[in-house]
């Protein structure tokens, strides 16, 4: 009998090596988005596609020896500092070896500061878009798909510069996204010689505009640009200018970019021209069909960013051969960009197979992901224009 | 020459805007003013009636236009707005039958009245919310210009252009009309005699044999057209919001303290005064200044007193002053 139980207990212990030895590891992600709160409308496209990259990397079998990858969601709420923050604690007690998130600039500067570097987890974020994250001191931890909205200046300037634009009145709407966006554009139109003759928010919510424009008007410029919201105060600023015939044109970073804009203002917005993120590349496409196929529109915005947000920490940890941050954290760079065989979305597979191989792979995604600086999104451009009452793509950056 | 162009430039973006929000906040105010004053408490509900009656007509307008009514060049909703205002009618008479009623029987303090205007304020909010939904609504149609800037440069040679929108005119000249008919209706009839009275003194009035439910009755008649009309007027020279509706509430109270609450002239002067303080102590004299001051002299700065941002901040500092100085307002009303 006695020998009976030791023999049960020694194959139970093989039996566990064996099965430990099978499924190597379980990789779990942190999916980290504001599933209440503004943007509650983009977060479950969002999550979608982050959980769709670790579909994908989870069937092919070949993550750190056919790991699976599980998503662990968590709210950001958007605006609520203290609640992502004690929700990514929780996401740290579960033990995750990633995040991917958060989504709003605030609560991601937050979460990074709590809790990324005080654990030393990496953070991808697919949305967060401020300058401000840029200079944050983040221990090489903090990584974004998305370009910071400075990049966004220097598009916007050359865009206006390329027009033969030689100064602007600038608008913004009151909050740290105009704020961000109001000041890039500013330093970077001054930098290309242009002039800024006034700068002044604007609160959205109201129906008076007046001051506003009497105060821009008086200024004055050769065109008027409004970083705002469409259907907030930056919609009531382009119906003030023009009805005093205070401007013609308007220049229109991505958050005045919608097809409601024009259909609102009617034919004198046409000439107005601005830019919103956004590229020409194969994995574009792939992604949509694949997200159509999950049963999610992979169009919806962000939804591409948090899908390569979700690939870059899985091929990161492929490349270290760890799920432990402090070894691929350093990684993140390297697959994200050249040298190496080029992935695209979809390929996922290929991409794991090459960096087990010991290769390089440099990859594109969905998005065209190239990380600069600080880990952010190089971040490609499409600069439209208003032609005949409807947004007209002229060419991309 | 130059003072022209000044004068244009200042008109246009100054007295212009100034004078048509001015009528809108005045307009508010007076029904705000004629509440506190007749039933003697501050209704919090009423920015959120202001939008109950637009988005009554303004769905009316829908339907005229989908019938193919139209007032020319006009909006339609000229047309609408008595079916506004009557189901406004319908609607504060009831809330009034429902709610104030029963605390007015039992003489409620005034901070009671108050609490509970904040409830119905929550109601009308939703219902305008469940009806017409949280977004953007757009009605206006008809010709949009009186006048438009680019012609009025080619018609006088101006280098300012003079704009002025369909509904600028519309908005002074109806402000204009309801003033006048307010102030005849309470001056010169038996009614308007009666709901001064009451005004003045309860006690009195009740004694002389003055029937407090039609007076209450014909103050929230009044107070719904007031609001119906303000809210579309407005409506049509911006847009229809149901939140900014509810944000309005800050300035037109203003208005009517400024120009002391209860009294109907100060509320109209009180809506003048926040709606051209807010313009002009933020207004960049930049261009006019250019225009009249001698060559060598022009500034090389805006010439902004104080950034847009502190608009609001302009109009409370005036609450203020008035306040501490003047507790019974511009026009003597009442101390609140």
């Amino acid at each position: 009998m006695k020998k009976f139980l030791m023999a049960s207990a020694a194959m139970t212990l093989c039996a566990g090596t064996a099965f430990a030895d099978g499924h190597a590891k379980e990789v779990k992600l942190g999916v980290m988005l504001g599933f209440t709160g503004p943007i509650e409308s983009l977060t479950p496209m969002m999550a979608a596609g982050a959980e769709l990259a670790m579909a994908e990397a989870t069937a092919s079998g070949k993550l750190l020896d056919g790991a699976k990858v599980t998503p662990v969601r968590a709210d950001s709420t958007c605006v609520d500092s203290g609640a992502a923050t004690a929700a990514a604690e929780k996401l740290i007690a579960d033990g995750i070896n990633g995040l991917m998130g958060a989504d709003c600039s605030g609560v991601t500067g937050a979460v990074l500061a709590n809790v990324a570097i005080p654990n030393g987890l990496v953070m991808v974020s697919p949305s967060a878009s401020s300058p401000g994250l840029s200079d944050v001191e983040d221990n090489g931890l903090f990584f974004r798909t998305t370009p910071s909205d400075a990049r966004q200046g220097q598009v916007m300037a050359a865009v206006m510069k390329e027009r033969g634009i030689e100064s602007i009145a600038l608008t913004y709407t009151n909050n740290d996204y105009g704020k961000g966006l109001a000041d890039s554009i500013k330093a970077n139109f001054e930098a290309v010689g242009g002039e800024v003759t006034i700068v002044a928010a604007h609160e959205d919510g109201k129906g008076d505009y007046s001051a506003e424009v009497a105060a821009l008007a008086s200024a004055g410029g050769d065109v008027l640009v409004v970083a705002g919201y469409l259907d907030q105060g930056g919609l009531g600023i382009i119906q003030g200018a023009l009805d005093t015939g205070a401007f013609d044109t308007f220049g229109l970073p991505d958050g005045m970019i919608g097809d409601s804009l024009p259909e609102n203002v009617g034919p004198d917005l046409d000439g107005s021209f601005g830019q919103i993120a956004g590229s020409q590349n194969k994995g574009a496409d792939v992604f949509y069909a694949a997200a159509t196929e999950a049963g999610f529109d992979g169009t919806s915005s962000y939804a591409a960013e948090s899908y390569d947000a979700a690939a870059l920490l899985m091929l990161a940890m492929q490349a270290a051969g760890s799920v432990d941050p402090a070894e691929y954290a350093s990684k993140v760079m390297d697959v994200a960009n050249a040298p190496g065989e080029e992935i695209s979305a979809g390929e996922l597979a290929k991409g794991l197979e090459i960096l087990a191989a010991g290769g390089d792979i440099n990859y594109q995604g969905a998005t065209g992901v190239e990380l600069v600086g600080p880990g952010e999104s190089a971040g490609s451009f499409r600069e439209v224009e208003v032609q005949s009452g409807k947004i007209e793509t002229v060419k991309y950056r | 020459m130059d003072f022209l162009n000044a004068l244009v430039a200042l008109a246009n973006f100054v007295l212009i805007p100034g004078i048509t929000y001015g009528s809108q906040l005045a307009l508010g105010a007076l029904g705000v003013t004629l509440i506190y004053g007749i039933l003697r408490f501050s209704n919090f509900a009423h920015g959120d009636t202001m939008a109950f009656g637009t988005m009554v007509t303004i769905l009316v307008t829908w339907g005229f236009q989908a019938m193919g009514i139209s007032a020319g060049p006009l909006p339609t909703a000229l047309l609408a707005l008595p079916f506004g205002i009557l189901a406004t009618m319908a609607l504060v008479l009831l809330t009034d039958k429902a709610v104030y009623g029963f605390y007015r029987h039992q003489k409620a303090k005034p901070v009671v009245l108050v609490m509970v205007s904040l409830g119905v304020m929550f109601m009308m909010n939703g219902l305008v919310r469940f009806i017409i939904g949280p977004g953007d609504q757009r009605f206006a149609d008809g010709e949009r210009f009186i006048m438009k800037a680019r012609a009025f440069k080619q018609m006088t040679g101006l280098r300012e252009g003079l704009a002025i929108k369909t509904s600028q005119g519309i908005t002074v000249i109806t402000a204009i009309i309801v003033v006048a008919a307010l102030f005849w209706f309470l001056n010169k009839t038996r009614t308007g005699k009666s709901m001064r009275a009451y005004s003045d003194n309860e006690d009195l009035a009740l004694l002389s044999g003055i029937n407090p439910d039609r007076v209450v009755m014909y103050t929230w008649l009044i107070v719904a057209a007031l609001a119906t009309i303000a809210g579309t007027l407005y409506g049509l020279d911006k847009s229809f919001k149901p939140f900014t509706y509810f944000q309005l509430l800050l300035p037109i109270f203003a208005a009517a303290i400024v120009g002391g609450l209860g009294n109907p002239l100060g509320a109209i002067a009180g809506g003048f005064v926040i709606a051209l303080s807010e313009v002009t102590v933020t207004y960049a004299w930049k261009k006019v200044l250019n225009y009249t001051m001698p060559d060598g002299l022009e500034p090389s700065g805006l010439a902004q007193l104080m950034s847009t941002d502190y608009k609001f901040a302009v109009s409370f500092t005036i609450l203020v002053i008035v306040l501490l100085f003047k507790p019974t307002g511009i026009f003597k009303g009442k101390a609140v």
